[in-house]
């Protein structure tokens, strides 16, 4: 038994170490397949997954809706970006910027789930739609002088490089895939099935909603401090609904609560956006058509979705948590 | 004083628009328990076509805004046909985030045929000038809001009360299947249900459009404040949709006049949560003890 998991571990950690030397191989200058372009589209990929599988954590595993994703991760981006501009863009400094930006949109995520994770369901989902707007309106008001107003902070030192958004991701994953497999994931999953029964069980709702909040947000901000030391220039409203809807999205296309399906939508969608990058209009209508074509193909129940089903035999959607009552 | 009063009436006339915009969000809720995130962009389109009217095709106002109320059933019809009807017995979530991607999808459709630029309706296209009545003065435009919206909302009641399809909306709405039992066809009822919900939105779009500009996310905003206009008064309640609307634009003007206008789209979401953690059944709506 113990043998076992030891060899599935080191298959992981051998398995890392050749996706990260094959893409580094690809990124060398004399092979040229991934290049300069192509490189800025990974580390948005990487940083896409570290989103979305924080997301998916909170969303997709423990069934709470959230609509607020993107606030947080503004959190993460701004308090990280300001901590490198006021000292330097070392690499302890980046660590440690990125460890800040992560506690301290966990924080924030702590302090805002006590009082909505009561809420369920779609009341659930508004609410944090509207924390996260709040957010927004805050950082875009609070401190001009400090966080630059509407104009947002700009001149941050691009300390993003591959190596930090690879293992920023590779951590969150391995993090949410250990945590799944422990009986704090099992209490979460238990949850999302069913409360009542969860509760009867002997499972504090309460601790394990706001834990996995709180997790969830934490790699929201460690996401947002990859994504400032990337772009060099963060605004608030880079961190609305829409780019909330984007995470959400990701996680939806990959299938809540799967989280290797999140790293492949990850990429897919990265991929697909590049497929489409001269037509953007279009790329946003196959988004949402996308969206509603899946949410159809999967639960959908007129005939046509029924037998669209039974020949690619997929089960039905099954996610009891959102059940009608 | 005088500066009060007035800040009241701006207060009142973007609180209708809410009102109408809300109306359509709770009666949906009510008979489907569907938050229908694509009832902003229904008004959207509202607005589009009603400019299309009367700026391109120079029809009055008015019919302008009826086509609009015409073309928008129509839209909001097959939105539930496409959309919502397969998911009718799925999961929440499912129809939710349906919702989101039909939202999305009228945005981007329509920002790909007309252009993410923003357009005005010509001027005065909802009447121009000021009412002096005393030391206030009152656009005119406010005056029509006003009153337009307190017709449709007689309108709504009278339909909702007086007529068979008000009844069958009730009846669905409080229990589907025994309103199925009693020969009440459901789909039907459903549709009528969005047909008025787009109609009404498709009014505020016309006159939100000729009150300021209109852009294909023009939508967004507006409809999340009419969602919470609608949480705030008591969602699936259609008196509690019209206070909430009235409040919401109430106090987010007296907000942005005495406090700070930056806050002012932080004010309405922080009612929101305050109502959703203290009271979710909101002002007027009934509070339901979930059974175990």
């Amino acid at each position: 038994m113990k043998n076992k998991s030891i060899t599935k571990s080191l298959i992981g950690l051998v398995s890392v170490a050749v996706a990260y030397v094959l893409i580094k191989i690809l990124m060398l200058p004399q092979v040229n397949v991934i290049n300069p372009f192509y490189q800025t589209i990974v580390l948005k990929m990487f940083i896409d997954i570290t989103l979305a599988l924080g997301l998916n954590l909170i969303t997709g595993i423990t069934g709470q809706f959230s609509l607020g994703h993107a606030g947080f991760m503004s959190i993460g981006a701004y308090s990280a970006a300001l901590f490198v501009m006021k000292t330097s863009d070392s690499l302890l400094n980046v660590l440690l910027a990125a460890l800040i930006g992560a506690c301290a949109a966990a924080f924030i995520g702590f302090l805002i789930g006590i009082p909505t994770l009561r809420l369920k369901g779609d009341y659930l989902a508004i609410a944090t739609l509207g924390l996260g707007e709040i957010i927004r309106i805050v950082v875009q008001n609070v401190d001009q002088n400090l966080l630059g107003g509407a104009a947002g902070l700009s001149g941050i030192p691009l300390y993003t490089n591959f190596e930090v958004v690879f293992f920023g991701a590779v951590i969150t994953f391995i993090v949410i895939r250990n945590l799944l497999k422990s009986s704090f994931g099992r209490a979460c999953i238990a949850v999302r099935e069913d409360e009542i029964a969860a509760e009867s069980m002997g499972i504090n709702l309460t601790n394990i909603k706001i834990l996995a909040f709180v997790v969830g947000t934490f790699f929201a901000g460690l996401a947002g401090a990859m994504y400032s030391g990337y772009v060099g220039v963060i605004q608030p409203k880079d961190f609305g609904f829409m780019k909330s809807i984007d995470i959400l999205m990701i996680v939806v296309l990959g299938g809540l609560g799967n989280i290797w399906g999140t790293v492949i939508a990850a990429i897919a969608l990265n991929v697909l956006s590049v497929a489409l990058q001269d037509f953007a209009e279009v790329r946003m209508i196959i988004y949402a058509a996308l969206l509603v074509l899946i949410m159809l193909f999967k639960s959908g129940e007129s005939p046509l979705f029924v037998k669209l089903r039974r020949i690619f035999s997929l089960p039905k959607l099954k996610l009891s948590m959102f059940s009608k009552k | 004083m005088e500066q009060f009063l007035q800040q009241m009436i701006n207060g009142i006339s973007i609180g209708s628009i809410y009102a109408l915009v809300a109306l359509g969000y709770t009666m949906v809720y009510g008979i489907i328990k569907l938050i229908n995130f694509a009832h902003g962009d229904v008004m959207m389109i509202g607005a589009y076509v009603g400019y299309a009217c009367v700026a391109l095709f120079n029809i009055p106002f008015i019919p302008s805004m009826l086509i609009a109320m015409v073309v928008c059933s129509i839209l909001g019809v097959i939105i539930e046909r496409v959309a919502y009807k397969p998911l009718r017995n799925a999961q929440r979530i499912t129809v939710l985030i349906t919702a989101i991607g039909v939202s999305f999808l009228l945005e981007y459709v329509m920002m790909y045929f007309v252009g993410a630029t923003s357009k005005t309706y010509p001027q005065g296209a909802l009447g121009a000038g000021k009412l002096s009545l005393g030391a206030l003065s009152i656009n005119v435009e406010q005056v029509y809001v006003i009153t337009t919206t307190i017709i449709m909302m007689i309108v709504l009641q009278y339909i909702i009360k007086r007529t068979k399809l008000g009844k069958a909306m009730r009846a669905v709405s409080s229990d589907q299947d025994a309103a199925q039992l009693m020969g009440i066809s459901v789909d039907r009822t459903i549709s009528f249900t969005f047909i008025l919900g787009s109609s009404l939105a498709a009014v505020a779009g016309v006159m939100l459009g000729a009150m300021y500009t209109i852009s294909p996310l023009m939508g967004v905003q507006p409809g999340l404040k009419a969602f919470v206009a609608a949480v705030f008064g008591g969602i699936g309640s259609i008196p509690g949709a019209m206070l909430g609307g009235i409040l919401l634009g109430l106090i987010e003007t007296l907000v942005s006049a005495y406090l700070s206008s930056s806050y002012k789209d932080a004010v309405a979401f922080a009612i929101l949560i305050i109502v959703l953690i203290v009271r979710p059944a909101g002002i007027l709506g009934k509070n339901v003890r979930e059974k175990v």
